[in-house]
């Protein structure tokens, strides 16, 4: 990942420019968690992973109006960005999550699956950066969004960080 | 419950409201999170269950299910200290309360969660600390632990919109 295409790249990212249609993406079955609360995976490469978690009575955070729990959001931006990590040009065996903060913009809508689009935008040779959106239709109009830190655990000593 | 002394009634009534506030949330269920009360103290505790696990090579709790377990002991701490204030009070508002109609949740505005160690499977517990209850806004600070209260898994801070602010 290089500084030059970063900006661009990552405004095209937020902005959901020339996004292929998702697809239906395939249920993350590796991480039981994410697999319990029907999280699929439409895409993850060069560094950016697009997520999605459908709308489940069992997820509800306020039995009021039926919005979806704000934890719902947090393990789906917290996978979205772990996976954008895993899915940067590196060598990794796995990364864990050191911090993440979510703002929350405004309720998730009832009955719509959200979706969560992320990006690692920068790599050291222990850290990795990303950050993310959740969003119905269109990242434009987001419903949270997330910027965290991970720890990277490279399969190999690297000499460069890119 | 009208044969007991009042003070036991009190303690009684708390604990069924406590007990139905953390029911009527779906996500909570699912979590398996439940709550214990000492006064206006709640602790938090969720069990391990297969299904909370996010890495099953370790095996580690998945970070989400830690993240909202947090952001649960956070909410419904304010929600509870809400619900003790309309209980307080009686007549009307503490008739709501025995009815099982609460006041609106309080709406999370944003979280930030530390990560320091690995979820392992076993019970998590989880305390928040209101450390500002303003009018519209509420700070809160919450903890995450398993087997060392001192050995915290995870820490969360975070802002809330508070209902009838």
């Amino acid at each position: 990942m290089t500084g030059e295409d970063e900006d661009g790249r990552l405004g095209a990212v937020m902005r959901g420019a020339g996004t292929p249609d998702p697809g239906e993406g395939t249920l993350m079955e590796g991480l039981p968690f994410s697999r319990d609360i029907g999280m699929r995976l439409h895409s993850a490469g060069d560094g950016v992973a697009l997520l999605s978690v459908p709308y489940d009575a069992r997820l509800v955070g306020d039995p009021q109006t039926g919005v979806m729990h704000g934890g719902v959001i947090t393990a789906l931006l917290d996978t979205a960005c772990g996976s954008a990590v895993m899915a940067a040009p590196a060598k990794l065996r796995s990364t864990a999550t050191l911090d993440l903060r979510i703002d929350y913009m405004r309720p998730a809508q009832p009955g719509k699956r959200v979706m969560a689009r992320a990006e690692c935008y920068r790599m050291t040779r222990t850290i990795g950066f990303a950050r993310a959106v959740a969003y119905h239709d269109t990242p434009e109009d987001p419903i949270a969004s997330a910027a965290g830190t991970f720890i990277l655990d490279r399969v190999a000593r690297e000499t460069g960080d890119e | 419950m009208s044969e007991l002394p009042s003070h036991a009634r009190a303690e009684a009534e708390r604990d069924e409201a406590l007990a139905r506030l953390a029911e009527t949330v779906a996500y909570v269920r699912l979590l398996g999170v439940r709550f214990d009360r000492m006064g206006d103290e709640l602790t938090a505790r969720m069990p391990f269950a297969p299904h909370l696990v996010g890495n099953p090579f370790l095996p580690a709790i998945h970070g989400g299910v830690t993240g909202s377990f947090l952001e649960i002991a956070g909410l419904m701490q304010l929600a509870w200290s809400v619900v003790l204030g309309d209980l307080e009070r009686g007549g009307a508002a503490a008739e709501a309360v025995a009815r099982g109609e609460f006041a609106p949740m309080p709406k999370t505005i944003d979280i930030t969660i530390d990560y320091l160690r690995p979820g392992r499977p076993r019970e998590s517990f989880a305390r928040a600390r209101i450390q500002k209850a303003g009018r519209r806004v509420a700070h809160v600070h919450v903890e995450a632990w398993q087997d060392e209260r001192a050995r915290p898994i995870a820490m969360m801070r975070g802002n809330f919109l508070m209902p009838r602010g």
